[in-house]
């Protein structure tokens, strides 16, 4: 798993590469954990290149979210394709966050 | 002659190699001739019990090795997760593992979280067993509950 961050109009746009699991989302939770502290943070989270992701994933997000939060600012889902759509809508974390959905999630297949 | 073929994966606890494990279920899962949504399932579901095993022997301080044995029948995929190193009777573990009790189920739940959660919600049927460690079991069927697919692949096959 990668993570590049790139910042546009002071909004911080993480966008993450490859597996999350129980290996890699103690890595992510680090990386994020940089932007937390910060007062009014915009962040997106560009999920497009994801291959794979468990509890373990949603986990990191939603403290990542509610910490965020907490100190005023935000955080946005983007590039999410079908596979991760279902699993933020089954464990019911779609309804809490932001997310914004990928208008085709097909190309995904070959994962 | 048993009517499957078992296959049974042996790793370290250790967090980097539920990838591994993952992988191999996926290709057994594809070669069974599941869906990509269903191998996708598999995935999650598996990697979250194996997840918890790794998870409970890194608690523990434990060296161990996590045990995951795969059943594939002609019509479905049962799969066995073990956070105890010791290889299983598929046949009599299998025997053990029951509904489990309320207190378990509770204890399990605050352990294993959202985990427990998705492996029920994506396999067909989850049981989990408490003695000498955890064992999860769950099947998941071909087809599942798509009928139309279903219809499909057994004229195809």
């Amino acid at each position: 798993m990668q993570i590049e961050l790139l910042e546009e109009n002071s909004v911080q746009r993480f966008k993450i590469v490859g597996e999350i699991d129980a290996f890699t989302a103690p890595l992510l939770k680090e990386r994020l954990a940089k932007s937390e502290d910060v007062e009014g943070m915009q962040i997106e989270l560009d999920l497009s290149e994801v291959g794979y992701m468990d509890s373990t994933g949603l986990g990191v997000f939603v403290g990542f979210y509610k910490a965020v939060k907490a100190k005023g600012g935000h955080v946005k889902i983007v590039g999410v394709n079908a596979r991760l759509k279902r699993l933020f809508e089954i464990t019911g974390l779609g309804e809490v966050m932001d997310i914004e959905v990928e208008e085709s999630g097909d190309h995904d297949a070959t994962v | 002659m048993q009517p499957y073929d078992y296959i049974e994966i042996r790793v370290p606890a250790k967090a980097q190699y539920i990838g591994v494990a993952r992988l191999t279920i996926s290709g057994l899962a594809s070669r069974l001739g599941f869906t990509y949504d269903e191998i996708e399932d598999l995935k999650i579901a598996s990697s979250e019990a194996i997840t918890n095993a790794v998870q409970h022997a890194y608690k523990d301080d434990e060296e161990g090795e996590v045990v995951v044995g795969c059943a594939l029948y002609e019509e479905k995929l049962e799969i066995m997760v073990a956070d105890r190193g010791k290889s299983f009777n598929f046949e009599e573990t299998k025997k053990l593992v029951g509904p489990y009790n309320e207190k378990e189920e509770v204890q399990f739940l605050r352990e294993g979280g959202l985990g427990l959660y998705l492996m029920e919600t994506l396999m067909d049927d989850v049981k989990v067993h408490h003695e000498e460690g955890v064992t999860v079991f769950m099947t998941k069927y071909l087809g599942g509950e798509r009928g139309d697919e279903d219809v499909e692949r057994t004229i195809s096959s």
